[in-house]
This record gives structure tokens, sequence and C-alpha cells, in this order.
């Protein structure tokens, strides 16, 4: 006869979670490889099997444990290795290879498990101090359990508290009191619009689900120079299922959608492996936790569209047509994915949601500014040090995350200025490096926080041709729907090209702005409406580079 | 051709009952066989159910799908902005000059094809190349015939 308590007990997420904490805890050290895109093109995949072989031939394999994690952050000294032992600090080693990890294994990890030993000199050039201000500026939420917890094992997602969320929502809190929350704690859209999160799903909820109602997660991250969604997903997949079923719960939702891009293999085989491992602990299906709450998800797939980005282009696509966007209204929340009602949030907003509901809105609105809450993941890269992904409370200004996280620009070059939004956003010189890091703030500069794409410029850098680079982009990947966006680009990029090659006049600089004003102001969605940003954005703080480069330029 | 070996009525019989699939039925496709030709989008039209011209109105819209066949080692050189600060226009320019073809084109021994591809998501180890799924990081223009002779000696040995 099946035991039915028996079978309760082996998919209750507390005893999974136990037993999962009392396996970690009988290891005397821990050794943490990135195994994320970054690190795994720098070798860490030979550097694991290197290490467990080590561990097999010593007969190790009950005192020290190899995890394979998610991205640590400081993608540009990768492969990355962190090592925890019992009563020691613990140890970041950096841009090792294979005789490095040989040496480290032999001369630091299996001697210090019997004796005190120390990380010895020769080993030293590979020791990255984690006292630095990169790490200790950090503050991590989304984060938390990337670079800590193997993404592939559900039990350890658990054993650092996960689904303790969803039981919470579904068990002890109505759908309403779900968006309450949400909408207390301040949370809005990381994709880049900056909507917020608790008034969406509020608006998504207030629409009655005749037979089916969607939540999609929008994982098509186009900006290039951008690899937050990326990362979250590859490091800790299950945090973004969780925040979407805890938002299917709110809003009513009877299914769930992950459209992810194509060029992201990783991220969607680690989001294969974990939506199996719930449907495996009956966490998706129906009745999920015995509660009458019942969901399922499944994965589509980008094929390299940009435009995809913008909610009703990303609808066609997960349809199967052409990613092409439509006029709103009717906002997806009132009709969306085969004309039913659709919520679309990006990853990193799904992955906050469970920390809202474990720690209370409270807590999460005490980090950020008075209207931008919570923390915000950058891929800070370009010409600074420490190039890599962090994560820090909004209202962090440009200044401490460049020159204190990011260790500054290298090669004793100045700073020029930063680029956020990436293709849809604009410059921010540097002058301007005290001002917080916030929606509001960033908009008054003629930039958008985006979806987190942060490019250190320095001064060697020509902004006629970033400007050129980016209309570039976003000409080639406008869907050609509307006129004002599929000629006006093309147009600006005639005129740019002629300006940056000393061909230009002053009457096709103020020929520019005009057709970028009428693009802004007539294009059907984000893509053509935000394209000429990146040219007003330097025009506005580097107008005397355009002027320097016209026939008729400088007077 | 049997029935067995027909790749686009496998792959559009498995797909056919499920919704929003045409994308996805033309990524197993085209991870099967590296491209989508006229005949595998003709046996999903068939099995499907979806007019040919939907199917190539898919096909020609995102950038993702190739109608040819591409080269063995596929060169992927990343044009995101991180990649473009750090100086990859000077690694395409190699590759370009390397093997005597533009982007988006093949060796005429089918041997490499060329590509430029928005951002990998490397951005920490710009400028980044991929060739057939592996990743060359912080890349310099001098390396480019050392990775072209590498993925020379793979197809030599196969």
């Amino acid at each position: 006869m099946v035991d039915m308590a028996e079978i309760a007990k082996r998919f209750d997420i507390h005893e999974i979670a136990k037993d999962k904490l009392a396996e970690i805890e009988k290891y005397e050290a821990h050794i943490y490889c990135c195994h994320s895109t970054g690190c795994k093109s720098s070798g860490s995949d030979d550097l694991i099997a290197l290490i467990e072989q080590i561990l097999e031939e010593k007969g190790l394999k009950e005192r020290v444990r190899i995890v394979a994690t998610g991205c640590m952050g400081l993608c540009a000294q990768g492969p990355l290795i962190r090592v925890e032992i019992k009563g020691k600090k613990d140890v970041l080693f950096k841009r090792i290879d294979l005789d490095a990890t040989r040496a480290i294994m032999e001369e630091y990890v299996i001697p210090a498990l019997d004796n005190d030993v120390e990380v010895c000199e020769n080993l030293q050039k590979y020791v990255l101090s984690l006292d630095l201000p990169f790490f200790k500026k950090q503050e991590k939420v989304v984060l938390k359990n990337a670079g800590h917890i193997d993404p592939e094992d559900i039990r350890e997602y658990m054993a650092r508290g996960g689904y303790l969320a969803l039981e919470k929502a579904l068990k002890t809190m109505t759908p309403q009191e779900v968006v309450e929350e949400i909408k207390k704690s301040g949370l809005r859209g990381r994709g880049g619009g900056g909507f917020s999160t608790g008034m969406k799903w509020e608006l998504a909820a207030k629409v009655p689900t005749v037979d089916e109602k969607f939540i999609i997660c929008n994982g098509d991250e186009g900006d290039p120079g951008a690899y937050m969604d990326r990362s979250i997903l590859e490091g800790d997949p299950h945090a973004v299922i969780e925040g979407m079923m805890i938002a299917a719960y709110a809003i009513g939702a009877t299914a769930g959608w992950f459209y992810v891009r194509a060029e992201y293999p990783l991220a969607v085989e680690r989001l294969q492996k974990a939506i199996q491992a719930c449907k495996k602990n009956r966490l998706l299906g129906n009745n999920i936790m015995g509660t009458d709450f019942s969901f399922n998800v499944d994965i589509r797939l980008g094929a390299g569209a940009f435009v995809c980005g913008e909610e009703t282009a990303l609808i066609h696509s997960i349809e199967g047509a052409r990613g092409t966007p439509r006029p709103r209204p009717p906002y997806p929340t009132n009709k969306g994915l085969w004309g039913k009602p659709s919520c679309v949030n990006n990853v990193e907003t799904l992955a906050n949601v469970s920390k809202i509901l474990l720690k209370g809105a409270d807590w999460f609105a005490s980090f950020g500014t008075e209207t931008s809450k919570g923390t915000k993941v950058f891929a800070l890269t370009g010409q600074v040090e420490h190039s890599g992904l962090i994560e820090v409370p909004m209202g962090t200004t440009i200044n401490e995350i460049v020159n204190e996280i990011g260790g500054g620009v290298p090669q004793g070059k100045k700073l020029k200025a930063v680029q956020t939004g990436g293709p849809s956003g604009g410059v921010i010189p540097a002058k301007y490096m005290d001002m917080p890091v916030c929606y509001e703030e960033l908009k008054k500069l003629g930039s958008i926080m985006g979806s987190g794409g942060m490019i250190v410029i320095d001064d060697s850098s020509d902004m006629v041709s970033l400007a050129k680079f980016y209309l570039d982009f976003t000409v080639d990947e406008s869907c050609g729907k509307c006129a004002p966006c599929r000629i006006g680009g093309k147009q600006m990029l005639v005129l740019l090209d002629k300006i940056n090659r000393g061909r230009g006049k002053k009457k096709d600089l103020e020929q520019l702005k005009q057709i970028a004003f009428a693009m802004q102001k007539a294009s059907l969605c984000g893509l053509g409406q935000t394209a000429p940003n990146p040219v007003l954005s330097t025009l506005r703080f580097y107008e005397e580079e355009y002027q320097n480069k016209l026939l008729d330029g400088k007077e | 051709m049997s029935e067995d070996t027909c790749l686009g009525c496998q792959v559009g019989d498995k797909w056919r009952k499920k919704r929003g699939s045409l994308i996805m039925a033309l990524h197993e496709i085209q991870g099967v066989k590296g491209y989508v030709d006229w005949k595998d989008a003709m046996d999903l039209a068939t099995t499907m159910g979806i007019p040919l011209a939907r199917i190539y109105e898919v096909l020609t819209f995102y950038n993702f799908f190739k109608l040819v066949a591409p080269g063995k080692a596929v060169i992927s050189v990343c044009t995101g902005t991180a990649c473009y600060l750090k100086g990859n226009d000077k690694v395409l320019e190699k590759f370009k000059s390397e093997l005597k073809i533009k982007e988006g084109e093949s060796t005429p021994d089918h041997m490499f094809h060329l590509q430029c591809v928005r951002c990998v998501g490397c951005c920490g180890l710009a400028p980044v190349c991929v060739v057939n799924g592996k990743t060359y990081g912080r890349m310099t223009p001098e390396q480019v015939p050392e990775i072209l002779n590498e993925w020379r000696e793979v197809f030599k040995e196969a």
C-alpha cells in the first residue's frame, strides 16, 4: 500500500532542504567553480573535471565538495574558483589554468584539511581579495544565490530558502494580498520601462480569466553589452520560476511562457532542467503544494531579433509569427498572447519577487531612493578595470560604480562618459559622476535605466562613431513595419555617416535633429521612439565633436 | 525519400499539436542540419498546416535562421558594444582578409562561414568570437590565423 504521509514527506520542501543542508554540512571543504558562459569559455569545464579527478585519486570525495555554480560576477578575471574550508577565510582564485588548479589543490586545499595551512607564496598571484570594493560595495538580492549554488540542483535552491515564498503565498496569502505586497515594495520593471510591477499585476488581475490567462517572462535580452538576464537564468533559474509562479497566483494566470534568446543556449538548458526538476518535485502541474493552484510553464526561443524585447512583438514571436509590434492599447494585460490577457515581466523583475514576499515589502523598500526601490543588476563593461556583473542598491552614484566597484579606467586613461540603456539610451558625461543611478535621474539627462547595460567609455573614444554604432544597430534591427522608424532611421544613418566621414555640413546636423524628433514622436514602438536617443544624447553633451567633423563647422 | 528520413515531417509532427511552435520547429531543423532549406519548409508546411509563405515570412525575418548550408566551422564575431569598444572590428577585418570573404559568406571549400552576431553575453571577455560553440575571449587580430588552423585540423581529422 502506498503510504500517503511518506509521499507527502518526499515532496515537502522543508524536508528536502533539511536533508540537503545536512548533506552539505558533512563536507569539510567546498570548492565553488564558476560555470556560466563567461568562465565556461575561459575553460572552467576542464578545471572542474581536473578537481574531480584529483579528489577521486586522493579519496577525498567524502570530505571535499565541488560545486559548479552560476556567475560570480568578475567575468573579466575568469575562470574563478572560491574555496571555503571550515574554520578558514574564504579564498577566491582568479584566472587559473590547469596547472594552477593542480597547485591550488595540492598546496592549499588538501593540506589545509588536516593542518593549519595558509595560501602559500607562489599561489598568491592567483588570489583575488574578497575585501575588494568590487565585492564589499555590492548588495546582492537578485544575485544572492548565483555563485553559491549549483543551478542544476533544485535541492540546493531549497536549502537556501527556495520555494518558501511560494509556499507562503499559496498557503497564507490571498492573490490580492500578494499584489498589495508587491505594490507596497515599490518594485518597478527591470526590463527598462520602469513601470510599477504591482500596478501591472493589479491590472492583469482585474481582467477576468475566461478560459486562459498568461504570465510571460521576457528573457529576450537584446541590448548588446548586457547580460544580466542570462546570468540570472544561468545562475539561479529557480528564482525566476518561483517569481513567475507567485505572479501567476497573484494575477490568476493559467500558464506561463519563458521567452529566451536562442543565443543563450546555456541559459535555456539550465531553465529546461529547472522546469523538469520542478515537475518532478510537484512544484509545477496540478494542485501545487496541495492547494488548488495549478500552473504549467513552457519555453519558447527567440531567433535573433532585438525588436522582440518589445512586449507586443514578443507575443507575436511566441505565436510563431514575425516579431512586429502593434499599436497599444489594447495592452497585453487585456488582449495579449492568442488574444488572451497576458502579463509580461522581465527576468530580473521576477527574480526579485520571492525575496520581497519572504522578507517583506518594507525590507525591500529600505534599499534605493524615494521612487526607485530595491537593487539593480548592471553589466559593467567597456573600458573599466573590473568588468563584470554587479548588483547595487538603486541610488548608488556612477562614481561609486565605475571608480570604486569597477576600479576605474585602466591604462591611465580618463573617464569620458558612461553609457546606459544600450541602443535606446544615452551617455552620461564624467561631470555628472555624482548622480545617483535611478529611473528619474537618468531620464533627466536624456538616458534611460534600460535593462542594465553600463558601458564605460574612456577619453580615447569618439562619440560620433559611438552614436553611429548604436544607430547602425537599431536601423539593422528595425522591423520595418512603421515608416518613421524604417525610413527615419536609415536617413539618420546616412547623415551621420556623412558627418563622420568629414563630408557633413551644418544643415545636415539640423536635419539630423529634425528627423530624430519626428522618429521619437511618430514611431510605433519603443525601438523607433528611442532609436535617436544615442544621437541626441551625444549631440547634447558633445556637440563640438560633431561640429569638428563638419566641413563648415567651426567658426 | 522515405517517410523516416524526412526531417521536416518528423519535426512538424512533433510540434504540430503544440501552440506557438513554428519557431521552435525551425530551431530544431536548423539544430540538426545547420540550415533550413526549401524542402524542409515545404514538409513543415504540409505536416503543420501552415502556409509556406508564412514559414518563409518567419525564416527571413529572424537573423538566426539560415537558408543555405553554412561552412563547417561557423565563425561568429561579436559586434556588441563592449566588443566594439575593445576593437573587435580589427578582428573581423583580419578574419575577412585571411578567409577572403565578407561577413555572411562561406569560403568556396565550405570550410568556414563568417558572420557577425549581436552580443553573446561574454562582455567581460571582450572582444569575443565564437566558433562552433567554442568561445574565444580577449581576442587579438594576431590570434586569427591560429584559430583558423585549429579548426582546419579538426576537420582534416574528421
